[in-house]
């Protein structure tokens, strides 16, 4: 084996070790923050993740730093994708002033823009337009950044997303359109809401280069994402990618989930992201199990000691409530 | 001083601001190649190029939105919208979005957009094409909201709104755009939230804005006639709203009346004289009066839409109500 070789397996080791780890703390991160939830310690709304974590990770591996990434109110996977520590997101699914937007947000408002994270929006549909500017602003400078804009398959039906597509196209934008579709927009099936069955047919009507792809693997997801980025990069166009994927929980926390039969769940669950990639990484025999194993409880340790941060962090001050209302006054 | 018309002062500091930051761009329905409906970017586009003066589909949501979007990530957008009913397919941008994003993000982002909008009756356009929402707008907390009445405002009052951080709304008004004033030749800012006395009066005080000042300038002129001096104030903004001036006033006067082009209901004349009751209730001689339009929607026929209308009539009649 030549010694460049050599390095790339070594860098694509520790790359997909990261990957694992950083998916396995997305679950733990919603299964410790539903406990949280449920312990009456989060309030308002919780938009879980489960069941998605191969799409914000395969995604955001091959971003580069000057990429903008934006995305709905299921943000908890993409923020940790994005390099926000698990930490700091749940202190702010706590309220709290070390939270990621202080306390003022909350779970569907999670940002970062220093880490080119613009965002948690909790409108469905309403930051396809924001991506839109962004990627305009990003191309008036002179800049290379392509804009990762990430929304669920029931944003699909919105004037929103229509207006934005077409003016990506008429406006030659570098957005890249990723539709997770979960199969789901709250509790009507994708059938019962979109007149066609693939998202991405919805970009042909804008004449809009698009693929489908997987998103129950992480490593086809990523394949996918790269050649996306490198189409918009290149050509300093949109494209569409619509990752197919499945959320396991409910729309938010307190959803009965009356819409859907349980043995579906159970279907999908055969093909969870993280035993997938579990399975594909021990039986090539990059780690052995154990060493997968060594790795999740290192993520535990991480989510124990994130807990303990968020519950031992204050509470904004009574004079943040008049904060950042305006930049002038 | 020159003698400019409305339009060319509001043309005159979109330009200059543009000349002056290279950040500074216009975006919306015909305000490239068309030169805008109301003519007041004509000839940006051959001066400052497609990239700078971009024309959008009608598509108002993406408008204010994707303003917004290149906002946050550090522009200045101007957003026209062709008319301020137009505003109301954007409503969740401007709302949600303008005005929310620094406080709900914690600090982290900044929207200095400009949202130029259209307003107000008195053209025969219909119920949908002639309405004065203003106070909806100064409603929501986040926004600013301007509304000049003279060309001298309007140029310093846009610049201004073109350099502040936050998110602006900025209202004309439809059959104001031949209004002329003095405006002096190059660079001077206005201060949003400042309001401003546009005539000198001592036996009552007319609190207005936009199209009423116009009004109310004429009443006065009909009153003084009569030997009535009314002294005018004009909010220039409704949100900062400013009423030091207006109380001020009112401690010499002891009667207001408040005009404004809007519904009476909910409107600004309401908000207006709730505050001066709660600040300056000892210095009424008289209940403060409202002249506002009438509370139906704007007809097609030309005489009842100006019976719908606040006109001059109405307003020295309220004065002289108040007296």
């Amino acid at each position: 084996m030549a010694e460049a070789d050599v390095a790339l397996k070594a860098l694509d080791e520790k790359e997909m070790l990261r990957l694992y780890h950083e998916m396995v703390l997305v679950r733990r991160l919603e299964e410790e923050s539903a406990r949280l939830y449920q312990q009456g310690k989060i309030g308002g709304f919780l938009h879980l993740y489960i069941g998605q974590e191969a799409v914000a990770s395969g995604l955001l591996s091959v971003r580069r730093p000057e990429d903008r990434v934006i995305t709905a109110y299921r943000d908890h996977g993409v923020a940790i994708a994005s390099g926000i520590e698990a930490k700091y997101v749940i202190a702010e699914f706590l309220g709290k002033a070390t939270g990621t937007t202080k306390g003022m947000g909350g779970s569907m408002h999670l940002a970062d823009p220093d880490r080119n994270f613009w965002g948690g929006h909790a409108i469905v549909g309403a930051h396809l337009p924001l991506a839109a500017g962004m990627a305009m602003a990003d191309k008036y400078r002179g800049e290379s950044g392509v804009t990762i804009c990430m929304f669920g398959d029931g944003a699909t039906n919105i004037g929103y997303f229509h207006e934005s597509l077409n003016l990506s196209m008429v406006w030659d934008l570098p957005v890249l359109w990723v539709c997770e579709n979960n199969q789901y927009g709250m509790g009507t099936s994708v059938e019962r809401a979109s007149a066609v069955e693939e998202m991405r047919q919805k970009a042909e009507g804008y004449k809009m280069p698009n693929s489908r792809v997987n998103g129950m693997n992480v490593l086809e997801v990523r394949d996918a994402a790269e050649e996306a980025l490198e189409f918009v990069r290149e050509n300093s166009t949109p494209y569409f990618l619509e990752v197919v994927t499945y959320r396991y929980r409910g729309h938010s926390m307190g959803d009965p989930e009356r819409y859907r039969e349980s043995e579906e769940v159970d279907q999908w669950r055969e093909d969870d992201p993280i035993g997938i990639f579990r399975a594909y990484l021990t039986d090539t025999g990059i780690f052995s199990s154990d060493e997968l194993t060594k790795e999740e409880e290192l993520v535990n340790q991480e989510i124990e000691e994130a807990v303990e941060f968020a519950e031992s962090s204050p509470n904004p001050p009574p004079e943040a409530l008049f904060e950042n209302i305006y930049a002038e006054q | 001083m020159p003698e400019i018309t409305m339009r060319e002062a509001i043309s005159q500091a979109l330009w200059e601001e543009m000349e002056r930051d290279e950040r500074v761009f216009v975006m919306g329905e015909e305000v490239g190649l068309w030169g805008g409906t109301y003519a007041v970017t004509r000839g940006f586009y051959d001066h400052f190029g497609g990239e700078r003066v971009r024309d959008t589909p009608i598509a108002e949501g993406v408008i204010v939105g994707a303003a917004n979007g290149a906002a946050m990530a550090g522009l200045r957008p101007v957003a026209e919208l062709m008319t301020i009913n137009f505003a109301f397919l954007a409503m969740d941008q401007i709302v949600n979005g303008s005005a929310k994003m620094r406080a709900m993000f914690g600090g982290q982002f900044t929207v200095p957009i400009v949202i130029r909008a259209v307003g107000g009756g008195g053209r025969q356009l219909g119920a949908t094409h002639s309405q004065t929402p203003d106070a909806v707008f100064a409603h929501f907390p986040g926004l600013k909201v301007v509304a000049p009445a003279t060309p001298y405002d309007a140029k310093g009052l846009l610049k201004a709104a073109i350099r502040t951080e936050d998110p602006v709304m900025f209202i004309e008004h439809a059959t104001m755009y031949q209004t002329k004033g003095e405006v002096p030749e190059g660079d001077y800012v206005e201060p949003i939230g400042v309001s401003k006395v546009q005539r000198e009066g001592t036996d009552v005080t007319i609190i207005t804005y936009s199209k009423g000042l116009q009004l109310s300038q004429q009443a006065a002129d009909q009153l003084a006639a009569e030997g009535i001096e009314a002294q005018i104030i004009d909010l220039r903004s409704l949100r900062p709203l400013d009423l030091g001036p207006a109380i001020e006033s009112l401690k010499r006067t002891n009667r207001a009346v408040i005009v404004e082009e809007g519904w009476r209901s909910f409107g600004v004349g309401a908000e207006v004289a709730s505050r001066l009751y709660e600040e300056a209730f000892d210095y009424f001689d008289a209940p403060a009066k409202r002249v506002a339009q009438v509370e139906v929607p704007l007809p097609y026929n030309r005489e009842l839409e100006q019976m719908a209308l606040p006109q001059v009539a109405d307003i020295v009649e309220a004065v002289k109500e108040v007296l």
